[in-house]
């Protein structure tokens, strides 16, 4: 599962990269919303922000982008969006725009259970998801907890820490996450710092799926100075490297 | 002196709530990594205020390694210059290492230690705050890494020399704005990493809950001592107090102890900088309004998106686009009143109290002073207005010389 920046150089590349995605046969694409302040994004992702920022990427953009491709591809499109965001436009009308233009549910990386209620009961009500995350520091009551009010699937942070590629991943990763699926009957997705087959390769027996960032990000930053075609068959040629390792 | 000085700082009301919420305002934005660290650190806290030995151990360090309590000074040259209310001074300024960032910071180190924890890390934007945890972390053999942004490294060089000196690490944070702001985002992004390990002491009363609580009370000692010495050497309480904000914590420990006197005028400065234009000022009570930055629901300087806004003030301290959510509910429950003061009033200002009384103030506490004058002189002489002078201004000598000369 890729994310990707909207407006990361412009929204129309990031309306190909999505279509890209689609047909290399993603299961579901997060589409990161710019945002000046985001607090567990590595340099990667805060550049990508900044960059999008930087050229006017504004919610309603996006979502007019979003509006015209989403019903033409097969994956759905989950936004990964901080809560500055989601209250400035009102949680209803954030949730309301969003559904509109063909987006299936959110991630908010800064919504702990504790403070999601409202959201929560606005999507249930409109059947948008709330993605909620649980983290290696989350003690294991409160996973249950987090478990059980996040819908479409739990996101499971891979490591304590920033967005970013990593070399390698925490030994007891996946020992935590089929413990976690012991407990849950939602699916269950890994991100953070997953970047290279071989982490597909270990990950893919405990996860249903694993989210690719900054890897995929750091691509499409080229996009900027070389021709966007192949920055697009880079990408895609990745994308499908880590697909195989998932099959394989 | 036989009443504890945190003590008493946990009666400042029943705000904020289990959840952190001052009214509407406050609460967690943060992602879950660091939840489970701020549920310990509240924890930590709360068991804290109830033991007596920690409680000593923070007295004796207030008094004998800062200097508390600080003087109430009459600035009585001042005062008579305005020829209106009477001006008094808690003198902030005259704590150990110039600022009252040292109450805070003794008092979350202390905490560190009691969580088992050995490496700090900090923001800083005036480079006070980043001093007295460098300072908090010698004293007591913590490791300490303070981020602060590149701009405010350059105008607030004397105090990256200390903190260098006490065996801190500075980082300078090149990313958005190069202020105040992004040296909390990089010192929250260093925690999202280290947070088993590593405490966050953070300078003001922002960010996730409990640290609007736990920087209000630690700094709500400034209020209490006022408090007491007004009674003590004028037999009444002042007209008002004014303190300058810029996240508000000498703010808010200063009205901390006052909230609950209804008579008493309680007024916070903004920085107002070069006009009332977005990006001109950083004044987010005064033109701001509500959303969500660095954990906490708070007014804030933001654009219809809920983007930050870009903030100017030639202060580097009070050069931050959000504000404690305690002073947003005190906002709107019209208990505080919350007015802008331009960058030209505030070294205005500065240059009046150094002249008439040899005191050289910080320049975030310069618009203080800028607001308590022209307060002063519209008031007859029998009122009295207290100031918290929060910070000498040694750091920014250099800095007011090089904008004087900018100028001419
Ligand atoms: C002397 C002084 N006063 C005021 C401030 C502003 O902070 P606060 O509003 O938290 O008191 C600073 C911050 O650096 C400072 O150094």
């Amino acid at each position: 599962m890729p994310f990707i920046t909207a407006g990361d150089p412009d929204l129309d590349f990031t309306a190909d990269v999505l279509k890209q995605l689609d047909a290399c046969g993603c299961p579901l694409c997060e589409l990161g919303i710019p945002y000046s302040d985001p607090i567990a994004d590595g340099p990667v992702i805060q550049a990508s922000y900044t960059r999008a920022l930087e050229r006017k990427t504004h919610l309603a953009d996006i979502f007019e982008m979003t509006r015209r491709i989403a019903p033409t591809l097969a994956m759905p499109i989950v936004s990964m969006v901080s809560y500055a965001i989601v209250f400035r436009r009102g949680i209803a009308s954030f949730v309301a725009e969003a559904r509109a233009a063909g987006i299936a549910g959110a991630i908010v990386p800064d919504l702990p259970v504790e403070e999601a209620g409202p959201m929560a009961q606005i999507c249930k009500q409109e059947d948008f998801g709330l993605i909620q995350l649980v983290a290696p520091t989350t003690p294991r009551e409160r996973a249950i907890r987090i478990a059980r009010s996040s819908t479409g699937f739990l996101y499971y942070v891979s490591v304590a820490g920033i967005t970013g590629e990593r070399t390698r991943l925490p030994a007891d990763l996946a020992e935590n996450v089929a413990w976690l699926r012991s407990r849950t009957s939602l699916p269950i997705c890994i991100g953070f710092g997953i970047s290279q087959p071989e982490h597909v390769r270990q990950l893919a027996p405990v996860a249903d799926g694993l989210i690719v960032g900054s890897a995929i990000v750091r691509r499409i930053a080229r996009a900027d100075q070389e021709p966007r075609d192949r920055v697009l068959a880079d990408v895609t040629d990745y994308v499908r490297g880590l697909l195989d390792a998932l099959k394989s | 002196m036989t009443e504890s000085m945190i003590h008493a700082g946990m009666q400042t009301g029943q705000v904020p709530d289990a959840m952190g919420r001052f009214g509407p305002y406050g609460g967690r934005y943060v992602p879950e990594t660091l939840v489970a660290a701020l549920d310990q650190l509240e924890t930590e806290y709360r068991s804290a205020v109830e033991d007596s030995l920690f409680r000593a151990t923070l007295d004796e360090l207030l008094r004998d390694f800062v200097g508390r309590p600080s003087p109430l000074y009459h600035a009585k040259r001042l005062s008579q210059h305005g020829g209106g209310a009477q001006i008094w001074l808690k003198r902030e300024d005259l704590n150990h290492t110039g600022a009252h960032k040292i109450n805070n910071t003794l008092g979350q180190a202390l905490l560190t230690l009691r969580m088992g924890k050995s490496r700090v890390i900090a923001e800083t934007g005036a480079g006070q705050h980043g001093v007295a945890t460098a300072t908090a972390c010698a004293h007591f053999g913590l490791s300490c890494v303070v981020y602060m942004g590149e701009e405010d490294v350059r105008r607030q060089a004397p105090n990256v020399f200390n903190m260098k000196l006490m065996g801190a690490e500075v980082r300078p944070v090149t990313t958005g704005s190069r202020t105040l702001r992004d040296a909390i985002n990089e010192a929250m992004r260093d925690w999202m990493s280290s947070v088993e390990s590593t405490h966050y002491i953070l300078g003001s009363v922002v960010g996730p809950h409990p640290f609007p609580m736990i920087v209000r009370d630690f700094q709500a000692v400034i209020g209490r001592e006022a408090r007491q010495q007004c009674l003590a050497r004028l037999g009444r309480l002042p007209d008002a107090v004014v303190a300058c904000v810029g996240g508000g914590s000498n703010a808010a420990g200063m009205f901390s102890a006052f909230i609950a006197d209804g008579q008493v005028e309680l007024v916070g400065v903004e920085a107002g900088g070069r006009s009332q234009q977005p990006g001109d000022h950083s004044a987010s009570l005064s033109y701001g309004s509500p959303g969500v930055l660095h954990g906490s629901f708070s007014y804030v300087m933001q654009d219809e998106d809920g983007q930050t806004g870009q903030v100017h003030s030639l202060s580097a301290g009070l050069d931050y686009p959000g504000v404690g959510p305690e002073h947003s509910f005190w906002k709107d429950a019209g208990r505080v009143q919350y007015q802008p003061c331009s960058d030209a009033a505030a070294l205005e200002a500065f240059d009046l109290v150094a002249r008439s009384e040899g005191i050289l103030s910080a320049l975030e506490t310069a618009h203080a002073l800028a607001h308590a004058i022209q307060l002063a002189a519209s008031r007859p002489k029998d009122q009295i207005i207290l100031v918290c002078l929060s910070g000498r201004g040694d750091k920014d000598a250099a800095e007011i010389a090089r904008l004087r000369q900018a100028a001419t």
